[in-house]
């Protein structure tokens, strides 16, 4: 890691001079069955240049040839995000010499995009909304993956060799640009991070990416210049490449505001630059100079005809599209009656889809939020895997919530329950029978447990002859360990008080 | 068995039929000449001896079992070494892909393959096709067969002279602005770049991807007209080929036809610059059309003169892009450098010592004009200057069915003459330029010999897009006429080659 550290002010003190200037490009990995210009599989993890034809390897004599459902994931993206979609569009070629880029250009697309001049709202925790404008959406392939070895950093300054992965190469992106973003102020770094993870719940929510940032299939650069306060005019940006976690996306932007707020307090300007973002030391460091003479040679790719889309085919795309995750939301909050704050959770938990499903099999919004933001979600966090994956489905939580209702078992009692489902004993009742979990609602053994609570605790007794009824939990802790969970705690604390001639 | 390869690849394909000759004889007959004569030629790059004497036997096997066969079957070709085979080597003409082997086939080399055509092996070029004489390739130049002390003509002067010298009955070529037409007329054979998207570019290796096309090469019409209606159609790894059909073509080359045609004689395609002899061939042929009952109009394509030009900036610049993928890391040459070796500086040293000037003066031409503050000026009008000459051709063709001119303004020059004045070789394709700028299909065919050197004169017939049968049809009667003059092939007036081995 670099030694060098910069100087950063006070994020709190940043704001009270400048306003930040946010922009984002964000990298959307397709997931189509093949590649953007090849026939060779889209896919993860598999052995290295293994997914390669011809023209992944850019060998002598090859073309590309356009993958048709790409192009309708991008327009699907493009609709997403309410953009206009082209007419006519061209693919260009972004022209430099790089090892991970077959043909040392990137198939990409330049004047026009497939879709341009969009916006969504992104929703902040606490309900505010800014609307982010969208410039435009464009199709390219990613490049292969480097692996610098031998080297302290893992980067290719130092390393002794490198290995490329062409696997990657290939892999249809879609490159989602925002227009500048004004006036987020001191909420900058919360809306970085919600505009990312709005982009992905899109494209997850579209079907069209896998959308795993862990995996790279959604990747963000993010632009960030400050002004002083009350100036027009832009200041210089920065460019913090492949911030690849919504996490690592606000405390990037948040660093690199409190990062040119000390550059510029300082009186230096800042360089024009990328910058690579550091997830140990939540830093950044300095990576190339980027100007905006950058000279690419853009020019239209020959070996390509241009992309004609229709009102016809754009209205069929229109006409798929799901609903938008935002609206979904409000519309099961409504629907559900939680407040914003449970609904919330529900959200942030991830466990919204399920909930759905739950109550869809048969159950209240009430009851499908106690078990999923209960007992499930307890779990989920003890085994680190998500609610949705313990592999409790809508049905089981159906069983269980009937046999409550019915009384045959307490809460309590549920959970063993699910234990027992969970370790394939069977359905709820065969569980509840082969352990002998039902309830005890005869009051004759209850009885006699309760005279035995009382007779071992006596100060108790007499403190709830004296008035202190609350003093009863006591008794009921110990009937219920006397009856190893199995008796309603209710009814167990109506006979103590009714054994002892006090009023509950 | 000299009268073998003497013989038209039509009139092989029939012996091959009628089984009055086996494919092993007339492979074995092409592959001996060429044993006989390349050593004064340097037509082949790579002689496929055993894989064509493998495919031959096996067409004739094929035949002797009754099975159905293409009608060319059997009928050996030889490959401009720009397109990839696999199996052989493919060089391109350069350093920087010595020895290496292509994994896959160009698509047009499936379709020989599909007819079962033997590949007698790969011949010379200019080094990724940049050139007018083949003296641009890394591998020695070839000579003209008519004069070994002349170029072949180039790009595809290996092409050209193998079926000059009857070293081959076929062969493919690739025209980017006259790689096949300027060598088939300095050599005096036929050659016919087709509409663009005609011929699938999937496999040939690409100097400027809007420009480039494969095509035939051949000693007569008709036997263009046999090879393009094996390679032509289209083909789903090639965005750019068209979706129609090929087309009727050795049909129209059989039928053959001008009587009431109108052909166009484009107006700024002659006088200065073009060689005396030249200009005498040619309006002899016009003769010969007009008595056979053609009528002969003139057109006028003003911005022709802006062609060259244009075609200067459009291709390097797509040249300079294309060409970047030779950088040492996947195939081909790779040179490290002494010292550290950043990939830059292997990259760097790699390209330098992998190509030749003319391809680095291309490369470096290509990145100014794409570069920015340059693109609008040099790119930019380029492509408007494309657009020019595209309306040029249009309103020619309200005039005229098909358009006539000569193919190259001279004949063969001498070897050395103008390799150290590009410029000179430059305007040797300005004939040949304006149809790859507009897409057209083009033609060249033997027109006699020029009276002041004795060497082959092209004439050059054009087609609206989509229409090369007309250059089939108009080309066919033409040939006949004039051979009718010489009293037969004037290939077979070219001299003995001597000192071969």
């Amino acid at each position: 890691m670099t030694a060098v550290t910069d100087e950063v002010l006070s994020f709190d003190e940043a704001m009270e001079k400048y306003d930040p200037v946010l922009g984002f490009e964000v990298h959307v990995e397709l997931n189509t069955r093949t590649k953007m210009f090849s026939s060779a599989p889209n896919a993860f993890g598999d052995v290295p240049n293994t997914n390669v034809t011809p023209v992944d390897l850019g060998l002598p004599g090859v073309l590309p040839v356009v993958n048709g459902v790409a192009v309708e994931s991008a327009i699907k993206i493009g609709l997403a995000l309410n953009c206009r979609i082209a007419e006519k569009c061209y693919f260009a070629r972004k022209n430099y010499f790089y090892p991970d880029t077959p043909k040392n250009f990137q198939t990409s697309q330049f004047e026009d995009p497939i879709a341009y001049d969009g916006s969504i709202d992104i929703e902040l925790a606490d309900g505010t909304v800014f609307t982010v404008e969208i410039e435009r959406a464009h199709m390219e392939e990613d490049a292969g993956k480097l692996t610098h070895m031998g080297g302290a950093t893992g980067r290719i300054q130092g390393a002794e060799f490198s290995l490329v992965d062409y696997n990657r190469a290939g892999v249809p992106l879609i490159e989602i640009v925002t227009k500048p973003i004004v006036g987020a102020g001191s909420r900058a770094p919360e809306l970085a991070k919600a505009y990312v993870a709005a982009i992905r719940e899109i494209v997850k929510n579209l079907g069209v990416s896998d959308a795993r940032m862990e995996r790279g299939n959604v990747r963000c650069d993010a632009n960030v210049s400050l002004k002083p306060k009350g100036q027009e005019k832009f200041g210089t940006r920065t460019e913090t490449k492949n911030v690849n976690s919504l996490r690592a996306v606000e405390h990037a932007v948040r660093y690199e505001i409190q990062r040119h707020a000390a550059v510029l307090d300082s009186g230096t300007p800042i360089q024009q630059e990328t910058r690579h973002w550091h997830e140990d030391t939540r830093s950044t460091t300095s990576g190339r100079p980027k100007s905006d003479a950058d000279d690419y040679r853009y020019f239209p790719e020959p070996d390509l005809v241009p992309v004609v889309t229709n009102d016809a085919w754009i209205e069929k795309l229109r006409a798929e599209l799901p609903e938008p995750p935002a609206e979904r939301r409000k519309r099961l909050q409504a629907d559900w009656g939680y407040s914003d704050a449970e609904f919330r959770d529900v959200v942030n938990a991830g466990v919204m889809s399920s909930i759905e499903d739950t109550i869809a099999a048969g159950v209240s919004a009430a009851v499908a939020r106690k078990w999923w933001m209960g007992e499930i979600s307890r779990r989920a966090k003890l085994a680190d895997v998500e609610p949705a994956e313990l592999g409790v489905t809508p049905e089981l939580i159906v069983e269980l919530n009937a046999l409550i209702e019915t009384g045959k078992i307490n809460d309590k009692l549920s959970r063993d329950v699910l234990d027992g489902v969970l370790a394939g004993e069977g359905t709820p009742a065969e569980v509840v029978e082969k352990r002998g979990l039902a309830v005890v609602s005869d009051d004759g053994p209850l009885l006699e447990a309760i005279d035995g609570a009382l007779a071992a605790q006596p100060d108790v007794a007499d403190k709830i002859r004296g008035g202190k009824v609350q003093a009863v939990g006591a008794i009921v802790g110990g009937v219920m360990k006397a009856t190893r969970g199995q008796a309603d705690a209710g009814r167990v604390r109506e006979l103590i008080l009714q054994r002892l001639g006090v009023e509950g | 068995m000299t009268d073998l390869i003497h013989l038209s690849a039509d009139a092989l394909a029939q012996k091959l039929a009628a089984k009055e000759v086996s494919a092993v004889e007339a492979t074995q007959a092409y592959l001996d000449r060429i044993d006989a004569v390349d050593g004064a030629i340097n037509a082949f790059l790579h002689v496929n001896t055993d894989e064509a004497l493998l495919v031959a036997a096996g067409v004739d096997k094929a035949r002797t079992d009754g099975d159905t066969l293409h009608p060319l079957a059997g009928v050996p070709i030889a490959v401009k070494d720009l397109i990839v085979t696999k199996g052989q080597p493919t060089t391109a003409g350069s350093k920087i892909l010595e020895g290496w082997q292509s994994p896959y086939d160009a698509t047009v080399v499936r379709k020989l393959r599909a007819a079962r055509m033997p590949i007698l092996g790969k011949t010379n070029l200019d080094e990724f096709a940049m050139g007018s004489s083949t003296e641009h390739s890394a591998f020695g130049p070839t000579r003209n067969p008519w004069d070994l002390d002349r170029i072949p003509g180039g790009s595809g002067g290996g092409s050209a002279a193998a079926v000059a010298a009857f070293e081959a009955p076929l062969a493919l070529g690739t025209d980017t602005g006259g790689s096949i037409r300027q060598p088939g007329a300095v050599t005096g054979t036929v050659g016919v770049k087709p509409t663009y998207g005609g011929v699938s570019r999937y496999g040939a290796i690409a100097m400027a991807s809007s420009l480039d096309q494969i095509g035939p090469v051949s000693r007569t019409v008709l036997d263009s007209a046999l090879l393009h209606e094996v390679i032509g159609g289209h083909d789903p790894h090639d965005s750019t080929s068209l979706t129609d059909p090929v087309g009727a073509l050795v049909e129209a080359a059989r039928l053959g036809q001008v009587d009431g045609m109108r052909i166009g004689v484009i107006k700024e395609l002659q006088g200065e610059g073009y060689q005396a002899g030249v200009l005498t061939r040619f309006h002899e042929s016009l003769e010969l059309l007009r008595s056979a009952g053609a009528e002969i109009v003139e057109v006028s394509c003003p911005n022709f003169r802006y062609a060259l030009g244009a075609y200067y900036l459009i291709m390097p610049s797509e040249a300079s892009s294309n060409l970047a993928k030779y950088d040492g890391v996947r195939f081909g040459l790779r040179v490290v450098p002494e010292g550290m070796p950043t990939i830059e500086r292997v990259m760097g040293a790699t390209r330098a010592a992998g190509f030749g000037d003319e391809v680095k003066r291309r490369i470096i031409l290509g990145t100014y004009a794409l570069s920015a503050g340059y693109y609008d000026a040099y790119y930019g009008s380029a492509q408007k200057v494309r657009t020019l000459i595209q309306r040029d051709f249009a309103a020619a063709f309200e005039q005229a069915d098909v358009l006539i001119s000569p193919t190259a303004p001279t004949t063969a020059f001498k070897l050395g003459e103008k390799l150290n004045d590009p410029l000179a070789m430059y305007l040797n394709d300005v004939a040949t330029i304006p149809a790859n700028l507009a897409g057209v299909p083009g033609l060249s065919l033997p027109g006699g010999l020029a009276d002041e050197d004795g060497l082959p004169v092209g004439i050059q017939l054009l087609a609206p897009a989509r229409k090369d049968a007309r250059l089939y049809r108009v080309g066919a009667v033409l040939e006949s006429l004039l051979e009718a003059t010489w009293g037969g092939p004037m290939l077979a007036q070219a001299p003995e080659i001597t000192g071969g081995k």
